[in-house]
């Protein structure tokens, strides 16, 4: 290890974006920025692809460690992955060219401007899932509000001021709760660095409130009923690159954090909690998905069909059974990919017609052939059907729950009938049918650079179908030692409980 | 016995005498050769206060005194005495084109602020009641004709007034609570009050009250904060930066050095007020920001909002705490000078502007400032990794170490409510139709928006020369 690769990835985005920012504006500035940020973005990715071939999937610790002094005392910049961070990583330097493939035509206006917030949000949401020092998470988990922000108030629809301030404040309002705990731990463990807080144990009342101060934190990131709310409204004005985004990585950063921080750090009061999450999230799993069945906005529906999807991520990631933590993070990762291409889909008809209203579409498959077998492949994978790689991470969640609490699993799986519904629904109203909308005459079917976006997420969802150990491998070792680790800190209390009850 | 003046015991005062007698002269040459010098004055001002925090970093290290412990230099004097010297030579440089446009061209003005600085420095060094009644007094009254030095303008005269006028209430207030501390200890030296309070009395606490009103008077913090919005709004807008932060950096000196220094016997006795004042400065200034339109206006509420945020550090009382608040004031200083230098360069044909609306659409017409002033918003709002963030995280570290939970978490959630005015800001620059471009800004103002901008932008790369140094000058009290 000679250069710090991590850092490399991280900050190789905002090289790009300050190269952008000399640019000149106008036409010939626009294109240039387009081009720049296309190539920042799949050179960041190639790199991540040698981190990924370079990474040692046999072992659980942390890997391409950096470590400077930063805040002086205990708080350090440190970076690192281990087999749970280092799919999110990747997924994310993945799916940041297709963003800006997708962006090429839609964005006319401000394409300079456009282009930065778009590297300086990768750089953010890398980092986040490099960090291995809370205070640095923090400061990555909470800058990234602010390309967002502008992504969603400067391009998006018509209700963008609404839905951007409801974004950020929403979401600003989790974490500063989050920061408080964050600082009580400091004090507490001395120190911020991640690796040692793993192993800390927090006293009792302390793991209590900072469990919920970082579900104020995560449960509005991922989002969880009842603070959802935001999701749609975000997801219906941001432009398609920035739902894609959106659904695809910053919503990871909740189920994440459960991951890395809830779970290991306070397994205790995760233990005493976690029926609190199984209720959240199957309320989330069957009533999203009712309200999912009722929606006339495309993106509407696909941004309700993202809350119940990750119904099932808490549910499975609160088992802390092998199945239920591979199946979350696997579920996150199929997510990311078919989320994503399903708003990409959304995206390709609304340049097209310029509306996301359901009853607007109908028999589109006359015209567009390709486009219809996407759309289908992604609607399936949504739906879970097997062979796509939505199946595998519904299915393990299912039955990592089921070993632990048999109620819940059964009431989520009636999630993944209604989802059927919905996203069956859907594919008729918009694919199906005759095409009988004047206004559908004439539309196209996707050109080459669509394609170029949509036919990797397509091999990869039956790729993943059909074939998912290479994520499950990936993160294996590292969930084996997490379990192993919440298991041997409850020990003592379970002793405790035994006894008490002999 | 006819001893010769023992100079070497003036030393620690070496920056304070070179800014009297420089003022002076100053004052000399201006009034012989009246408005013709009126930059070369200011030019000198600010040379004059440059001069004076070299001279200060000149002074040998480690804790002076002078005037029979009256007048002390530690680490913590050292670092805020530079602020409030940033602070002062920044105001009268934003002031410099502004006086030139409005033909408010007086040489007084930059010696004024000048003078000020002296109170401040020697209100930041005070070490007993006599001398923080001397320094406040000798910072107030300048402030007081700087207000009103639009003459002919009704709102610069009325500023002026009520300025003066609450002002005087408010010495009033701390007069009578040092003469009550005085009277129930039987000293005015804080050292020796610190001795003889012990674990404090009804008659102490009753003088420890009133104090702390005078000293809430000058930091603009709730509830004696009413005079702030009429006086940022009606004082011409260079002496509205000029308050915004050289003053308030005095003010939060003397409060921090008085309560540590004075009363560290019965912290939990002073620690109400303090957590009291630091909760409704923040709720007020969150709440009540929302609605104004006017920017001089929600600069002043947001300004209450930050001393709020700053008293937290106070209300843990530690080393950490005072930290804290000394990080804060650094970057509550940097924050909104560059937000500053915005306001001041709001003009166009029709003349100054004031309004946030004015602003509409600044990402198109003017990219750099407004992506400059956004950054600054962002940071003031506390969003990370801007420096604003680093500025709340030290105070609420502290805070949280101390137990004060519920202050935290009060603290926390205004700071989400005060968000919501910054980002109305950002909504006009960057999502609103653009209005009319303002005049190009004048080169003070460019450097001034940019430093300040830069360092916001990228504090979090460096973090740590600030914070050693604001580490060691808290320790330095205690």
């Amino acid at each position: 290890m000679s250069w710090p690769i991590l850092s490399v990835i991280t900050f190789l985005p905002i090289v790009g974006a300050v190269f952008i920012a000399t640019l000149s504006d106008d036409e010939a500035g626009a294109g240039n920025a387009r081009w720049v940020a296309l190539w920042t973005t799949l050179i960041t990715f190639a790199i991540s692809l040698l981190l990924l071939w370079r990474f040692d999937p046999a072992s659980a610790d942390f890997q391409f460690l950096e470590r400077r002094p930063w805040l002086g005392g205990a708080i350090t910049y440190s970076m690192g992955v281990d087999g749970i961070s280092l799919p999110f990583v990747v997924l994310t330097t993945a799916l940041m060219p297709i963003c800006i493939v997708a962006s090429w035509t839609s964005i006319q206006s401000r394409v300079r401007e456009y282009m930065i917030a778009f590297l300086v949000l990768e750089t953010l949401m890398v980092g986040t899932f490099c960090a291995l020092d809370l205070v640095l998470f923090y400061l990555f988990f909470e800058g990234g509000l602010i390309p967002m922000f502008l992504i969603i108030g400067v391009w998006g629809g018509p209700r963008r001021v609404y839905a951007s301030f409801k974004f950020f404040l929403y979401t600003l309002l989790g974490s500063v709760l989050m920061l408080l705990a964050i600082m009580a731990m400091y004090w507490d463990a001395g120190t911020t660095d991640i690796p040692t807080l793993l192993h800390h144990a927090f006293p009792r009342s302390l793991q209590t409130w900072a469990w919920f101060a970082f579900l104020a934190s995560f449960a509005v990131k991922m989002p969880m009923w009842p603070v959802h709310t935001w999701l749609p409204d975000a997801h219906v004005e941001a432009p398609t690159a920035g739902s894609v985004i959106l659904a695809a990585i910053l919503l990871k950063m909740g189920g994440y954090g459960f991951l890395r921080f809830s779970l290991p750090m306070f397994p205790e009061a995760s233990q005493q909690l976690a029926p609190l999450i199984y209720v959240l999230s199957v309320v989330a799993i069957i009533y999203t998905s009712l309200v999912a069945l009722m929606q006339e906005d495309v993106k509407k529906l696909i941004a309700y069909s993202s809350v119940a999807h990750m119904g099932f991520v808490t549910m499975g990631l609160f088992a802390v059974t092998a199945q239920g933590i591979a199946g979350g993070i696997f579920q996150m990762i199929s997510h990311g990919i078919v989320s994503a291409a399903l708003f990409l889909c959304v995206g390709v008809i609304y340049d097209r017609m310029h509306t996301r209203e359901i009853a607007a579409y109908g028999g589109l498959v006359n015209r567009m052939p390709i486009y219809a077998f996407a759309f289908m492949v992604f609607t399936l994978a949504n739906v879970g059907l097997p062979g796509t790689s939505g199946f595998v991470g519904e299915f393990l969640t299912l039955i990592g729950t089921f070993r632990v609490n048999n109620w819940v699993a059964t009431l989520a799986t009636i999630g993944t009938i209604l989802s059927a519904a919905y996203a069956l629904w859907l594919y008729r109203k918009v694919i199906f049918g005759k095409l009988e909308k004047p206004s559908l005459f004439n539309i196209r079917d996707i050109g080459w650079r669509e394609m170029t976006i949509l036919a990797p997420l397509v091999a990869l969802t039956i790729f993943f179908g059909v074939y998912p150990k290479p994520v499950l491998d990936l993160s294996a070792a590292s969930v084996t030692q997490m379990i192993d680790n919440y298991q041997h800190a409850l020990a003592p209390v379970k002793a405790a409980e035994a006894r008490v009850v002999r | 016995m006819n001893a010769a003046p023992n100079f070497s015991a003036l030393l620690p005062l070496a920056p304070e005498i070179a800014l009297g007698l420089g003022a002076m002269a100053l004052l000399m040459l201006g009034a012989y050769r009246d408005e013709r010098v009126v930059r070369l004055v200011d030019g000198l001002s600010i040379a004059l206060l440059v001069l004076a925090g070299v001279v200060l970093l000149m002074l040998p290290s480690g804790k002076l005194t002078s005037f029979g412990g009256s007048f002390v230099v530690d680490d913590f004097a050292r670092f805020l005495k530079i602020l409030a010297l940033i602070g002062s030579a920044v105001a009268i440089a934003l002031s410099l084109d502004y006086a030139k446009r409005e033909r408010q061209q007086r040489f007084e003005y930059s010696v004024l602020i000048v003078l000020s600085t002296i109170g401040m420095m020697m209100l930041i060094s005070a070490a007993d009641l006599i001398a923080l009644y001397l320094g406040l007094e000798l910072m107030s009254l300048p402030l007081y004709v700087v207000a009103a030095s639009h003459r002919d303008s009704l709102r610069s005269t009325e500023a002026g007034l009520k300025y003066f006028v609450l002002g005087a209430l408010s010495s009033g207030m701390l007069l009578y609570g040092a003469s009550l501390v005085y009277g129930f200890t039987g000293t005015v030296s804080f050292a020796g009050i610190a001795k003889a309070a012990g674990d404090g009395g009804i008659g102490l606490i009753f003088g420890i009250v009133f104090l702390f009103a005078g000293f809430c008077f000058k930091v603009s913090a709730v509830p004696f904060h009413m005079w702030t919005p009429d006086v940022y709004e009606g004082a011409p807008t260079p002496v509205t930066a000029f308050f915004a932060a050289a003053p308030k950096v005095a003010g939060i000196a003397m409060f921090v050095r008085a309560a540590v220094m004075a009363f560290p016997s019965i912290t939990s006795q002073w620690q109400q007020i303090v957590v009291f004042v630091a909760i409704a400065s923040m709720a007020l200034g969150s709440f009540a920001a929302i609605g104004q339109r006017n920017i001089k206006r929600l600069m002043a509420y947001s300004s209450i909002g930050h001393m709020g945020f700053a008293l937290i550090g106070l209300a843990a009382g530690t080393a950490e705490g005072v930290q804290g608040v000394l990080v804060y004031m650094a970057i509550y200083v940097s924050m909104t000078l560059g937000v500053f230098a915005v306001i001041l360069s709001m003009r166009r044909s029709t003349g100054m502007v004031e309004s946030i609306d004015q602003l509409a659409g600044l990402a198109r017409t003017n990219p750099t400032m407004a992506f400059l002033l956004a950054m600054l918003l962002f940071s003031m709002a506390g969003v990370p990794p801007l420096a604003g963030f680093f500025a709340k995280f030290y105070v609420f570290l502290a805070a949280i170490k101390a137990g004060l939970y519920i202050l935290s978490v009060i603290g926390v959630l205004a700071s989400v409510v005060g968000a919501y005015y910054y980002l109305a800001i950002i909504k006009i620059m960057y999502f609103d139709e653009p209005a009319e471009g303002f005049y190009a800004m004048p080169n003070e103002l460019k450097l001034v928006l940019a430093v300040c901008g830069l360092f916001n932008i990228l504090f979090f790369l460096y973090p740590g020369p600030l914070v050693g140094v604001a580490s060691a000058a808290a320790h330095s009290l205690f």
